[in-house]
């Protein structure tokens, strides 16, 4: 009972109240297979928010954690580009809207601010599923129309002004998880796709700590890959104009957000 | 060679310092010959110049292997591709190709790549020029706002292809993430009066070839091979009007000339000269009067050639479709006197390519505007039809639209236009092959269907003829062309 309580606080002292939404996991056929065989992989059910983490949302949480307003933050922790387009360590300034999603936010900030809702980064595998439907449909991966839709976003370049959140709902009422801004995921750092992508079947592979993660075994899917390729170029201090993220917990029992 | 140069340089080790192979190789003498190493780097680190194609920096005139720095940012940008049609490309630079880099043999080159805060995307490179797995690309992947380090020794001369190899590599090298890099030889490379940097790409967007605006990339059309557009320096009209290369006559010219593909393989050839030396696929056997040389996609080669009869001349590549139906088209002019005994008169090609590379094209892209604003004019229609004739109808109809008397009807004071003002339109889209009866002449020929002019280009077309030579006047509009379009072709026979 006090761990409900206790949790239930914390998430009513958060402005904006995140919206959580439950997925149901399941067997999925990753682009990064779990073995060498190309198994698929074994996703649990989770909930997740809906919507980015926004410009708002953070600025809320450095100001009740203020060890990690800009300026103050430990630079192991973040690069010193962190946060530099908002006006100052607590204000946005007129060129940063309240509703874009946040970006320039290192993954230890990230990892933290989801901690402070009781939450924690999504998986990869985890977003990988969440991210893999359309409007009408579990699993689009196949449909050229999914794959165009979202390499059209990586032909516009980043200088231009971030939409706000809030983009058409898909299959799990999840949105914006394509076409606004690269997304931080908790196992970043395992997504080993070699930073030079030619050397497949490499003699030297074996050598190396989860060399056997290397196999995209998707490979027409560009979309998907680009969106590896990024993560693994990241360090976990580095921040980008384009890198936000969101956060996922354990599933609840029904959809209101109630605790066991 | 190699073997050649360490036996000179112990021959003259004792000789002037100007001769830069006895400095360089002094050193391996006693540490044992390594293929292209002279040893340590010399002297001050030296900043390396970079230049925008189609220029090459300077020689780098030194006689001892150097530190050179080289820093290069990646950029994301929208460019223009063609008249009206822009693309976001992913530069080493700002410019497709990226910038040129030249260094010595045996230099140590201390490689920065910075990748631009506002960019989206990680990148890396990889220098064809390098000895290391991956060339560079695995120490050199860099996320956006970053910048990476990297040092290699020159150990090989020749003119090498850099470019992209993050994932996933087509993309990255089709958005046209590619350039060359100079290596020269220790005693460098003989004196010309012009070096220029040229490079071949395949483009693939969604629209097809001049659809006009931001035209994003087409995954599909890249892994079938089929591009959209074949381009030199990266846009339509890169080297041709007030952009073309210069030379005067009695010149030298030597082109650095790279292929970045991602798919195509070029067949270059510059119409009307042919290549006193080619260093075929970059390499250093000299092969000697080369009418067309092949470049490999990810490779590049050295032409040279002197200039004796002034004129414009175009750069193909000679798989010909893709220079007239494509963009691979770039023009070399040349100023000077004539000289009647090498070459006397005209030639049909020339005169009709370079009409149509000195035009800007300017009216098409006010045209183009006014469309889109639904305030054309039928002056603008003229005005731009008359650009696009030129280059388009030209060649055949011959620009004072009198064509060829038994060959290519006339356009002009046409009785066929007379007869029904809106029938060329049919013609143009859907071409016109047989027996025709024009001005009492009767023609037994074909025309192709122009399908790769688009309504608001026919329409504009159609308009200056309607309005030039003795034609009846009046004027095509694009919905016009869009229904035309829609129907099956007229009988070629009707009415005659």
């Amino acid at each position: 009972m006090m761990f409900r309580i206790s949790l239930l606080l914390l998430t009513v002292g958060v402005a904006n109240a995140a919206d959580y939404v439950n997925l149901p996991g399941g067997r999925f056929a990753s682009v990064l297979p779990a073995d060498a065989t190309g198994a698929d992989v074994d996703v649990a059910p989770f909930a997740m928010r809906s919507e980015p983490v926004t410009n708002a949302e953070f600025l809320a949480f450095v100001q009740s954690h203020p060890q990690w307003q800009r300026g103050r933050v430990a630079s192991v922790f973040a690069e010193p580009r962190y946060l530099m387009h908002w006006q100052s360590a607590q204000k946005l300034g007129s060129d940063v809207l309240p509703d874009q999603p946040v970006t320039q936010v290192s993954w230890f900030a990230a990892q933290a601010f989801c901690e402070s809702e009781g939450a924690r980064l999504p998986l990869w595998n985890e977003w990988e599923f969440a991210a893999a439907a359309d409007a009408t449909r579990a699993d689009a991966r196949n449909d050229p129309l999914w794959r165009e839709q979202i390499l059209a976003w990586y032909a516009q370049p980043a200088g231009k002004t971030l939409a706000t959140v809030g983009g058409p709902a898909n299959f799990y009422g999840m949105r914006d998880l394509h076409g606004l801004v690269w997304e931080w995921v908790d196992d970043f750092n395992a997504l080993l796709v070699a930073s030079d992508s030619r050397d497949q079947n490499d003699p030297d592979r074996l050598k190396f700590c989860g060399a056997g993660a290397l196999n995209l075994r998707d490979r027409d899917n560009y979309a998907v890959l680009m969106r590896v390729a990024m993560l693994s170029s990241l360090k976990a201090a580095d921040t980008t104009n384009s890198t936000g993220f969101r956060c996922a917990r354990a599933a609840t029992p029904s959809s209101q957000g109630q605790l066991p | 060679m190699k073997q050649v140069i360490y036996a000179m340089s112990t021959l003259l080790a004792l000789t002037a310092g100007q001769y830069g192979l006895a400095a360089d190789t002094a050193p391996a003498a006693t540490q044992g010959y390594i293929h292209g190493d002279f040893g340590p780097p010399r002297g001050e680190p030296i900043h390396a110049v970079l230049t925008t194609p189609p220029m090459v920096p300077a020689p780098t005139q030194r006689n001892y292997p150097a530190k050179v720095i080289v820093e290069l940012e990646v950029i994301e940008k929208e460019l223009p591709i063609s008249e009206g049609v822009t693309y976001t490309f992913w530069t080493f630079g700002g410019t497709v190709p990226g910038k040129f880099i030249r260094v010595r043999q045996g230099d140590t080159v201390e490689f920065h790549l910075k990748n631009n805060p506002n960019n989206k995307m990680p990148h890396n490179i990889d220098l064809h020029g390098v000895t290391g797995p991956g060339g560079g690309a695995a120490s050199s992947f860099t996320a956006p706002g970053h910048e990476s380090r990297f040092t290699f020794k020159a150990l090989n001369q020749g003119i090498y292809v850099y470019h992209c190899a993050t994932s996933p590599v087509g993309m990255h090298v089709a958005n046209g993430m590619y350039g060359l890099i100079l290596i020269e030889p220790p005693e460098g490379l003989s004196p010309v009066d012009h070096e220029y940097y040229v490079m071949q790409g395949d483009f693939y967007t969604t629209g097809k070839y001049r659809e006009k605006g931001l035209q994003p990339f087409d995954m599909e059309k890249a892994i079938d091979e089929k591009p959209t557009y074949v381009l030199f320096n990266g846009a339509e009209g890169s080297l041709t009007g007030d952009k073309a290369l210069t030379a005067k006559t009695n010149e030298t010219v030597r082109i650095f000339i790279g292929n970045g593909g991602p798919n195509l393989v070029s067949s270059f050839h510059v119409i009307g000269e042919i290549f006193d030396h080619v260093q075929q696929e970059g390499g250093t056997k000299v092969q000697e009067n080369v009418q067309t040389t092949l470049i490999p996609s990810g490779g590049a080669a050295i032409v040279e050639f002197h200039t004796e009869v002034p004129g414009s001349y175009v750069m193909v590549d000679h798989s010909i479709f893709r220079a007239f139906n494509k963009g691979a088209l770039a023009i070399l002019k040349v100023d000077g006197p004539e000289d009647k005994s090498i070459y006397s008169g005209k030639e049909v090609d020339a005169v009709y390519l370079g009409d149509r590379a000195g035009s800007n094209l300017a009216a098409v892209t006010q045209a183009t505007k006014a469309a889109t604003a639904g305030k054309l004019t039928k002056e603008e229609q003229i005005k731009a039809g008359q650009q696009l004739f030129v280059g388009t109808c030209s060649v055949c109809h011959q620009a004072n639209g009198a064509g060829l008397p038994g060959v290519f009807p006339p356009l002009a004071k046409s009785s066929v236009i007379a007869a029904d003002p809106k029938r060329p339109i049919d013609i143009v889209l859907h071409g016109l092959s047989g027996k025709v009866t024009v001005n009492g002449q009767e023609y037994n020929s074909v025309m192709p269907p122009m399908t790769q002019l688009n309504d608001d280009e026919v329409a504009n077309i159609l308009t200056f003829v309607l309005n030039s030579w003795d034609n009846p006047g009046g004027r095509v509009e694009a919905d016009e062309v869009a229904k035309a379009r829609a129907q099956p072709a007229a009988n070629p026979a009707a009415g005659h």
